[in-house]
């Protein structure tokens, strides 16, 4: 009755869930975050496309794990929306790359039960395991031996083996935590084939964290430019040169210009006074 | 891999170890030359010259230190086959019976702990308390429960022991890498699934710096209630027998028979636990 009487003064309308684009994989609305009652995340909303490599670049302090945590479900939001392709994220097979392999690895398996583990808790029979391990050893032709501990493997190997693991139960999305920050060069360049190498048979959808831009470029379809926190979208560049891409496309011009526009905002957002102080307290970064 | 057993033992220094001073230090020995290997009985063999001297030059009198060929002889030959050997399996089976129900009882009550830290939380003043309360002091106790029998030994001895285990395995849970249980979350690992792929694995490592502290202990409180509550054998019981009528060396063999059990257990134990948990301090 009383909307009949005074239409003017109701409720805020309740925001419609608005859909991304054709093509679009994860869809974060309306995403919030605050630590220690400080916002890390208001409001923020987000569209990954599918089967594209996205790097996320920012900012020390941003957030850019905690951005990929949180669509991965290791780091509980406060209120907002995340759906891959409309489902929820117990619906959805993911896989994860940690940082640091060798807190991210079990050392009480050997190598292979690791790979394999995955693929056991989805209760796949013993066939269908080695099938899949099998498969898996092929396509990243693996020269060291998968019966060792991880503690006994190099640390690239161990991160090989935890890409792997991740990639066996043939995920939707695939999550990348700074995954060639505890490597040295070699085994980053290593890698770094072999990530793009999987993306351009399977398609698998990814998600990058990087604090390196040249490696985040590198690998991206989209790079994500992110903002002092309250964290926001600073800007979303498109990076198209073709794949296979190889140590000739660092020097080509797109990959040039692309990196330095990246570097641009970058340092755009960098300099940004902070949006917002704690009360009481000195912009620490 | 199976090199003989000299103590050259790697032990990463876990976080918590139990109370008291019953643990020995591990030493900390890499690969050495030849001659480096001997280096470890050059400890004992200069104790013994200084015994051997103290005993001769008749600095202390011979009625409280026999030389040391004759304990030893005195050891060995107690051991093996004589009455010494008799008190010793006495002492070996109540400390072993002891542990077991320290370690069926703890490890499993401790996992549960651990995985709930709310509940950890409430019982950590008792534990925390109980576990600094000398044991020993709890004989009268245990006394008064058990009566003056063979059980009281083993369930002091127990007691102990248990809230040693509880303690570390508490601690090895909710201490467990933060990053492996994300792991397992993230790959779909349900909360019983992950207790069990994660959580007990992580604790191992704990647990059995608990249980080699439990052994210790196990035995201490053991040789401990042999000596005050009236008992018939057990190396406590035999320490203090030889000591009323003055048999300095049989006194000296059965002391240095304990001590030889003790070093022993902490050595298998030690081993054990290479095994089990290969991974630890990598």
């Amino acid at each position: 009755m009383s909307v009949v009487i005074s239409p003017k003064i109701d409720l805020p309308p309740e925001t419609p869930f608005l859909p991304g684009p054709p093509g679009t994989h994860i869809t974060i609305r309306g995403l919030t975050k605050h630590f220690a009652g400080w916002p890390l995340y208001e409001n923020f909303d987000l569209d990954i496309p599918k089967q594209q490599i996205v790097s996320v670049f920012g900012p020390n302090g941003c957030g850019k794990s905690t951005l990929i945590n949180m669509i991965a479900g290791l780091i509980p939001i406060d209120a907002g929306q995340i759906l891959f392709d409309g489902k929820s994220l117990a619906q959805t097979k993911i896989g994860y790359v940690f940082q640091n392999y060798r807190d991210a690895m079990f050392p009480w398996l050997r190598t292979i039960d690791n790979i394999a583990y995955p693929l056991k808790l989805e209760g796949k029979s013993k066939a269908e395991i080695k099938h899949r391990v099998d498969e898996l050893v092929a396509s990243f032709d693996v020269k060291f031996d998968l019966m060792r501990y991880p503690y006994e493997l190099s640390g690239g190997q161990q991160q090989t083996a935890s890409i792997m693991r991740a990639l066996a139960p043939g995920p939707e999305v695939l999550f990348l935590d700074e995954p060639f920050s505890a490597l040295d060069f070699e085994m980053t360049l290593f890698i770094r084939e072999k990530l793009q190498q999987v993306f351009m048979q399977t398609g698998t959808t990814m998600v990058l964290v990087s604090h390196d831009l040249e490696e985040a470029v590198y690998l991206a379809d989209q790079i994500l430019l992110l903002t002092k926190r309250p964290t926001a979208v600073a800007d979303i560049l498109h990076y198209q040169d073709a794949r296979p891409r190889t140590v000739e496309t660092l020097s080509q011009a797109g990959f040039i210009a692309a990196k330095k526009q990246s570097m641009e905002i970058f340092q755009r957002e960098v300099r940004k006074p902070a949006r917002m102080q704690a009360p009481g307290t000195l912009a620490l970064s | 891999m199976n090199d003989t057993v000299a103590p050259s033992v790697t032990v990463a220094a876990s976080k918590p170890v139990a109370t008291a001073t019953t643990t020995p230090p591990t030493t900390v020995v890499r690969k050495r030359p030849a001659l480096g290997r001997l280096l470890p009985i050059v400890g004992p063999i200069a104790l013994f010259v200084v015994w051997d001297l103290v005993v001769r030059a008749g600095w202390i009198k011979a009625i409280l230190l026999p030389p040391p060929e004759a304990t030893l002889m005195a050891m060995l030959k107690g051991l093996a086959g004589g009455p010494l050997l008799m008190d010793f399996s006495v002492t070996v089976v109540r400390t072993l019976e002891a542990f077991v129900i320290a370690m069926v009882l703890g490890v499993p009550i401790g996992v549960l702990l651990g995985s709930n830290e709310r509940a950890y939380r409430s019982v950590e003043f008792l534990i925390d308390f109980f576990r600094s309360t000398p044991s020993s002091a709890l004989i009268p106790l245990f006394l008064l429960i058990f009566g003056v029998s063979d059980i009281n030994k083993v369930a002091i001895a127990a007691f102990g022991a248990f809230l040693i285990v509880l303690f570390n395995s508490a601690y090895g849970v909710l201490n467990a890498r933060k990053q492996r249980v994300m792991a397992a979350k993230v790959m779909g690992a349900s909360r019983w699934r992950i207790f069990c792929d994660v959580l007990l694995w992580e604790s191992l490592q704990a647990t059995f710096v608990g249980l080699r502290s439990a052994v210790s202990m196990a035995l201490v409180i053991v040789i401990v209630a042999e000596m005050f509550i009236g008992s018939e054998n057990g190396l406590g019981h035999r320490i203090i027998d030889t000591q009323q009528v003055l048999n300095v060396r049989e006194m000296y063999a059965a002391i240095l028979s304990a001590g030889a059990l003790g070093y022993v257990l902490n050595v298998v134990f030690i081993i054990i636990e290479k095994r089990i948990v290969h991974w630890s301090g990598r």
